[in-house]
């Protein structure tokens, strides 16, 4: 008798637990998150329609249109390094941040930062590291994707300036893991950086103009750190966000991916 | 104008007693259709409240909201003064209904003496009273007016669309999420095994030798080591970028087979290498004095 009694409480408990659920979903602050039709309102059984429903109802949209070519969806097409390359940009952000909270843009400051995060900051090394390989990589699958771009053909009409838009996008990708390059403040970093802009110098007409406003002086000093840090940390990942929105906005307008060989 | 089927107006006709909460009979009769069950046609009240204003001002008299039975020319015609409802000025209603008559060859009031048609045959619009053109025309059917006739194929150019296509979710994105699981697992494991370099405190005094630029940047250090800084520092990678940038305009082949590009391919292929072996030979092949070593004699001299 007790133990029915239980049970009993057991599924007046459930029932309202699931009542409780409903009124959440229908109140007026879960429908004004959710999306009509999004699968956090109805919930989620697979169908045709749902499978549209996600995407639709969701920032995806943004990125994704609903349907894809088949043969886009493969990885042996793409090889996802576009995605990949976005995403190691968003891994860069958040790792990037997380050392800004660290980091002092000054000289020697900037160095004792740096190593500090070995010894004083918890998982410090560790996302250190995320940021430096993750900004290798990301030069390494950019230019990857920018060959299977080239060997695919994807660069003629009408995708044309969606190519140009890339090579600006790989320029920015050069120069944002060069301005970072010199943030540790060692003397790896200091000196690739003076051969780096020393190259620059020698540009026609304008060579020490070009120089000076790179370094902000004559030579690199303090300044120069704190110049590359508001370049690196700001300016161009800015800069590169604005281009990849149109980039994006692009492969869809040009037909998404384009057809297969 | 197209003749209306009848069980398309039979259907507005209910929907509107519907909306309207009158009775269906009354709005058929209205529109000249036989009530529903095929009775005869019954003639609209006189004074009938929801008769169109225009036509009520233009001419008050019952005999304006005689029935038009089936005839398709005085349905027609109705539509017209339908259109007063929806704000179209009177003048043009009025043509409307001149040209429409007189390509139907119903004879109008104003235009020429109306000779008397017999009642039963319909006609019953165009032997009103000559009072006004369009006061023989009750309300009744709303309509649209066709301003022309377009070729489909003229305003929308169906292009023959890929069918082959799958949803994005889950699909794609379950792809991309791997991948990106892939390329995250890959990225932690490898940092907790391999630190990032650092080195001693900038120094301005001392210059480590060699001195080497970021890996990517190491093709055009070993270029500097043939050619003057201006033409491997500036010319050769300016040039270099303005021509993969206008990749696109040179390259006119419109084929993205394989078998249609060896040129482009080759020509590519061929810069990717170079580049590629440039790159690894600054990289490992170059020591003190930017000197050529061999990195399995002399050590490698270069750090990420
Ligand atoms: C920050 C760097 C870049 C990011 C994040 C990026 C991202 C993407 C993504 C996500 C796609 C969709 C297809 C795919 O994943 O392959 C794409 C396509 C494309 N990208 Fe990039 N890209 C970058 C750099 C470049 C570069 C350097 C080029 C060429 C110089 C380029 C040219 C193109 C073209 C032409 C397409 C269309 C390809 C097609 O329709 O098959 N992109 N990009």
């Amino acid at each position: 008798m007790a133990n029915r009694n239980g049970d009993d409480q057991r599924v007046a408990l459930k029932e309202r637990i699931a009542g409780a659920a409903d009124a959440l979903r229908q109140s007026q602050v879960w429908t004004s998150i959710f999306r009509p039709g999004s699968p956090f309102r109805h919930g989620y059984s697979d169908s045709p329609r749902n499978r549209s429903y996600v995407i639709m109802n969701n920032v995806l949209y943004h990125l994704h249109p609903v349907k894809v070519k088949r043969h886009g969806v493969r990885l042996s097409y793409t090889l996802c390094l576009g995605g990949l390359s976005f995403f190691l940009f968003i891994l860069l952000t958040i790792t990037g941040i997380f050392l800004m909270f660290y980091y002092r843009p000054t000289s020697p400051a900037a160095y004792n930062d740096i190593a500090a995060l070995a010894t004083d900051v918890a998982f410090g090394q560790i996302v250190r590291n995320m940021h430096r390989w993750g900004a290798h990589a990301m030069v390494l699958t950019v230019f990857l994707h920018m060959a299977r771009v080239f060997y695919h053909g994807a660069y003629k009409p009408p995708r044309e300036f969606n190519w140009v838009i890339g090579v600006v996008l790989l320029l920015l990708t050069l120069l944002l893991s060069f301005t970072g390059y010199l943030l540790p403040w060692d003397q790896l970093a200091l000196w690739a950086v003076t051969v780096g802009s020393n190259m620059a110098a020698y540009t026609p007409v304008f060579g020490a103009q070009v120089s000076f406003g790179l370094v902000g002086g004559v030579q690199i000093t303090g300044d120069t750190l704190l110049r590359w840090y508001v370049l690196h940390v700001l300016f161009l990942p800015f800069i590169i966000v604005v281009f990849m929105a149109v980039h994006f906005w692009r492969v869809r307008k040009d037909g998404g991916i384009s057809g297969p060989l | 104008m197209a003749e209306i089927p009848e069980s398309i107006l039979r259907r507005s006709a209910a929907a509107r007693a519907k909306a309207e909460g009158r009775p269906l009979d009354e709005i058929l009769a209205e529109m000249g259709l036989a009530p529903e069950g095929g009775s005869a046609p019954a003639a609209a009240p006189a004074g009938e409240p929801a008769a169109a204003p225009v036509a009520e001002a233009v001419a008050p008299e019952p005999a304006a909201a005689a029935p038009a039975a089936a005839d398709p020319g005085g349905a027609a015609l109705e539509g017209f003064a339908a259109m007063a409802d929806v704000g179209v000025p009177e003048s043009l209603i009025e043509r409307s209904t001149r040209a429409r008559a007189k390509a139907d060859g119903i004879a109008l009031p104003g235009a020429a003496p109306a000779a008397p048609v017999a009642a039963g045959g319909g006609g019953g619009a165009a032997a009103a009273p000559a009072a006004a053109p369009v006061a023989a025309i009750p309300a009744g059917v709303r309509t649209q007016r066709l301003l022309t006739v377009v070729k489909a194929n003229a305003i929308q150019q169906v292009k023959k669309e890929p069918h082959d296509k799958v949803n994005t979710w889950p699909h794609l994105v379950a792809a991309e999420f791997v991948a990106l699981m892939v390329m995250t697992a890959f990225l932690l494991v490898f940092s907790v095994f391999v630190d990032a370099p650092l080195l001693e405190l900038a120094n301005f005094n001392e210059q480590p030798n060699p001195s080497k630029a970021p890996w990517y940047f190491l093709g055009l250090q070993e270029l500097l080591s043939y050619f003057d800084p201006q033409v491997a520092g500036v010319i050769i990678p300016g040039f270099g970028i303005a021509a993969i940038a206008f990749i696109p305009y040179i390259d006119k082949n419109p084929s993205v087979r394989p078998n249609d590009r060896k040129l482009a391919i080759m020509i590519f292929t061929f810069f990717v290498m170079a580049s590629a072996i440039l790159t690894i030979f600054g990289s490992f092949f170059r020591g003190p004095g930017f000197n050529f070593t061999y990195p399995w004699a002399d050590g490698i001299f270069f750090d990420f």
